[in-house]
């Protein structure tokens, strides 16, 4: 029996540890064990979470890759694929802002590439601690996704901010890349063939990373900074060389599979590969892995997390076409094994034996965790009868809009190229970011969000609002969602109350995916996202989401385009104050139920703007979401540069003032239109069985709300765009 | 009128370019690799953006000793027409084919956002096809865009008219705000003395059609095209 410390170092249990020796009816040796420790982590293995993720729907007409791959993929038409992924890099990004968020891009970017696609776009879900105290970790990771991301030529077009104290010293950022391949040519990470070759092409292998994985499945304490070598370093041009070569390998049908070094590098993506072909194994020999420095053990070279590097199934025989491939970009790339049919990883240094563990033991052995949830106490009810009443609906919009959760991003996006690849067709700043698909006239509309103080009041309700609102995002461009990635953070799943809100989180993502037909084809998930048990986040299902259009020609923005439209409101407003930024900025309370959610209703409201769009009525349309239907009507000056005049709002018993203007109920829009399509979408609504109501007419540079407030574009642009960041 | 486009490894405008050549433009396309020290009959180079060799040291500082460069600056010699965009000007610059140099924007973060430019010259192959004093909206993509020279190169590129693009408001305007980068005196983009060789640091391949946010960009492509085709006839 190895010590306690030992397995500690490679994060298993005694538990486990028994359960390893049981199966190979020996002990592990060191190297055995380091490998073991990788895969095992929560991060690699999904043991506490696995059960759970099943529940979630992965299956519709357009998927043709489900989760288990490198990413997902969905079939949008005339030939192409979509292909996506979110992946989190939470803790790294912790310790090192900078390389974490950088690494972060560079590894999702990987897994994308993998399934031969090439990447179109980022997004990027951030999650800070109030300002200023969190400004270095918003500085870091900035610049990291931007130093990355701008350098490797790939458009950051989307993601979102969001500040709370919750993540003071857990800061999330979650990477989603897109990419677009031709049906024909999708690829699998699979280990076929027996005899094939296993290259490995990109960087050298350094003492980089090693055990990241494991240290990714740790709460953080005051000893996490010791473990900034955990943390991989990025270099993007190589990557930019990397992406360039593996996209001239489609020249060659030499090439059986491809696959991402990750978390637990060589070990977990040999591993894997084989994992996907039944019986599969692998032989490696670490003597030929190109090497950055000298002295590194097979340990360390089974172990690295280098960054820019790939697997490369390649048919025997033929590894000269894939080398010269490579070569034309200077890029290393060696025979390091080959695939074998024994079901085992075998790594040899040279001659000498140096592991041999089954492949399924790897991938799949690690004992579930079976934990148990206990609900959490409920969070504050809201009395909301014992709220003052709105005063000044102007001085309120201003204060919404000047603070750090609803401000404008521009500050942000603008230090990311959101324009290279001629392929953005709807800049960041709206709804959802669309990219044309080049040749054709399809456009991919795709966007994050999560709303997590909502899933803290009530994790099943949150998560719902989370793809509803996600879905909100797509149909404003006037796409239809096609699928989901998610990226679920959650906090220490060992303790009772956590894992309630994981299992609570999930069965709303399932619900809702289900009834909006949005399946789940690729995700992630992090946890132990708290330090030393003071502070744990609030449960963050990250929604990305990707929508498609016929004919970007008729997609819509948020803004405001014309003078004289009409400006309506699509749904129905409720007293919904509960978890509201209005509540919080206002009135200094995180209290109360999230909005309830029809999913039913959500649906026809969507059924319902997606026919006006493609009927051409539609000038504009923008997703009612957090500081309610006036901040969502400033956005749409703001982005429009056009005001708006409208009559006084007299909220009809027992609708409060308030929340007529600020409260979040879901399933609204507001669209504008030119007079002459008025009729047309009334009688869309009636038959669509949905509210609308007039607002008031696009025009001038005030916003005005006759006898209740007037403020000048110009002045609330000030306040929207202030100086936050 | 076949246009050259150089793919250095770290290169990612070269697919834009191609596009708006190739797809929007309707004009012939070669690309040029980095190794190859052969411009293959272009009329017309073009380095385009990103980050050669990964810019870690300093922009353009190796590119300008690739290969294709030498076939560039002899081709250049001959009056040839160069045009650098984005890191294809910092590479002109390091190559010493144009003055000065572009260090880190004065926010020290990077930008990419739209700017005005008022065009300056309109009698040379790449703006033919602007009015004088034309503003041009072309975006910016960019960390190090920062265009310094000495006061004496300064103010002989001033002299010589060799200011082709200046940052400006949307009236045309030469302002402080409407300055990016804290290039001096505005400078967008310069053409040396002779005239065949033009570094700018905005983008004209992103917004050569409407779908993009504009189409101005595509002027500066039609007045290349165009000059080849007067070379044609006269």
């Amino acid at each position: 029996m190895v010590d306690e410390r030992r397995l500690r170092e490679v994060a298993l249990t005694p538990e486990e540890y028994r359960a390893i020796v049981e199966e190979l009816k020996r002990a592990p040796n060191e190297v055995e064990l380091g490998m073991l420790g990788v895969l095992w982590s929560e991060h690699c293995s999904y043991k506490s979470s696995k059960a759970l993720l099943r529940r979630l729907p992965s299956t519709g007409s357009a998927v043709i890759q489900g989760p288990g791959e490198n990413a997902g993929a969905v079939n949008i038409g005339e030939g192409w694929a979509a292909v996506f992924k979110i992946e989190s890099h939470n803790h790294p990004s912790a310790i090192e802002p900078y390389q974490g968020a950088a690494t972060g891009v560079g590894g999702i970017i990987r897994d994308v590439i993998a399934m031969g696609a090439r990447p179109i776009a980022l997004l990027d879900s951030l999650r800070f601690g109030p300002q200023p105290a969190s400004s270095h970790h918003v500085e870091g990771v900035v610049a990291g996704i931007g130093g990355y991301g701008n350098c490797i030529g790939i458009p950051t077009v989307g993601g979102e901010v969001y500040f709370d104290d919750c993540y003071a010293n857990n800061p999330l950022v979650n990477a989603m890349c897109v990419g677009l391949v031709r049906v024909d040519r999708l690829m699998r990470a699979r280990a076929e063939g027996t005899g094939n070759s296993l290259m490995l092409v990109g960087a050298d292998t350094g003492r980089d990373g090693i055990h990241g994985a494991s240290f990714a499945s740790l709460e953080l304490d005051e000893t996490s900074s010791e473990r900034r070598p955990a943390v991989q370093v990025g270099n993007p041009f190589l990557e930019k060389c990397l992406l360039e070569a593996c996209m001239d390998l489609a020249h060659t049908d030499a090439v059986v599979a491809i696959q991402d070094l990750g978390a637990a590098g060589l070990t977990s993506s040999v591993a894997e590969c084989a994992a996907r072909v039944n019986g599969a194994g692998a032989r490696i020999d670490v003597a030929r892995v190109p090497r950055r420095e000298r002295g590194m053990s097979p340990y360390h070279v089974m172990l690295s997390e280098s960054q820019e590097r790939m697997l490369v199934v390649v048919e025997r025989g033929r590894e000269a076409e894939v080398e010269a491939i490579f070569e034309a970009w200077d890029l290393t790339s060696a025979v390091i094994g080959h695939v074998t049919d024994d079901g085992h990883l075998t790594v040899v240094d040279g001659s000498a034996p140096v592991a041999r563990l089954p492949i399924s033991l790897l991938t799949d052995g690690a004992p579930p965790r079976r934990l148990v949830g206990v609900a959490a106490e409920q969070p504050p009810g809201l009395d909301i009868d014992a709220l003052p009443p709105l005063v000044d609906p102007g001085a309120s919009l201003l204060r919404l809009l000047a603070s750090p959760n609803l401000s404008s991003r521009r500050g942000i996006f603008r230090r990311y190229d959101h324009m290279v690849g001629d392929a953005t067709v709807i800049p960041p700043g709206g709804d959802a970011a669309m990219l044309r698909v080049k040749g054709t006239r399809l456009g991919l509309a795709v966007t994050t969000d999560c709303n997590s103080r909502y899933c803290h009041l009530d994790p099943h309700l949150g998560a719902q609002l989370a793809v509803a609102e996600a879905a909100r995002n797509i149909i404003a461009t006037g796409a239809h969602p096609l699928a989901v990635t998610d990226c679920l953070n959650f906090a220490n799943p060992d303790r009772p109350e956590v894992y309630w809100e994981m299992e609570e989180t999930i069965a709303g993502l399932a619900h809702a995916c289900r009834a909006l037909d949005v399946p789940v084809v690729s995700g992630n998930v992090s946890l132990y996202n708290d330090s030393s048990g003071t502070s744990a986040i609030y449960p963050t299902p990250v929604v990305g989401m990707v929508g498609l259009i016929d004919d970007y020609a008729k997609r819509l923005g948020a803004g405001l385009r014309a003078e004289g439209d009409f400006v309506l409101l699509i749904g129905s407003s409720h007293n919904d104050l509960g978890g509201s930024e209005y509540l919080k900025v206002e009135h200094d309370v995180v209290a109360g139920r999230p909005p309830a959610l029809d999913l039913a209703r959500e649906r026809a409201i969507h059924r319902l703007v997606l026919a006006a769009a493609d009927n051409g009525l539609l000038h504009s349309a923008h997703d009612c979401a957090e500081g309610g239907m006036l901040v969502a009507l400033a956005e749409c000056c703001l982005l429009g540069g056009i005001g708006v005049r409208c009559p006084a709002i007299r909220p009809e018993a027992p609708l409060r003032m308030d929340a007529a203007f600020f409260g979040e109920s879901p399933s609204r829009f507001i669209v504008s239109l030119p007079s002459r399509a008025m009729p047309e979408l009334q009688s869309l609504a009636r038959r669509h069985h949905v509210e609308i109501s007039l607002l008031g007419l696009a025009g001038g540079e005030t916003i005005e709300f006759e006898g209740q407030f007037r403020l000048a574009l110009a002045d609330i642009r000030q306040a929207w765009e202030g100086d936050i960041f | 009128m076949r246009f050259g486009v150089v793919v250095f490894p770290g290169t990612w405008s070269d697919r834009d370019c191609g596009w708006v050549i190739d797809q929007v433009l309707g004009a012939e396309l070669q690309y040029l690799w980095h190794k190859d020290a052969d411009l293959k009959g272009c009329d017309c180079v073009i380095l385009p953006g990103g980050f050669a060799y990964g810019d870690y040291l300093r922009t353009g500082a190796i590119a300008r000793f690739a290969p294709v460069m030498e076939k560039v600056s002899e081709f250049a010699d001959r009056g040839g027409l160069v045009w650098g965009i984005c890191n294809g000007f910092q590479v002109l610059c390091e190559a010493g084919l144009l003055p000065g140099a572009l260090i880190r924007n004065a926010s020290l973060e990077y930008r990419c956002q739209w700017t005005n430019l008022v065009v300056e010259r309109t009698d040379l192959a790449f703006t033919s096809q602007c009015a004088e004093r034309e503003v041009l909206s072309i975006p910016i993509g960019h960390g190090e865009g920062n265009y310094f020279a000495d006061p004496a190169t300064l103010s002989r590129l001033e002299q010589r008219g060799q200011v082709v693009m200046r940052y400006c408001d949307s009236g045309g305007r030469v302002t402080n705000n409407a300055n990016p980068n804290g290039s001096t005196h505005n400078i967008a983009g310069i053409v040396n003395a002779r005239g065949n060789v033009l570094g700018m640091m905005p983008h004209p391949e992103r917004c050569s059609e409407a779908e993009l946010g504009g189409t101005d960009g595509l002027k500066l492509f039609r007045s290349v095209a165009a000059s080849a085709m007067q070379v044609l006839v006269s």
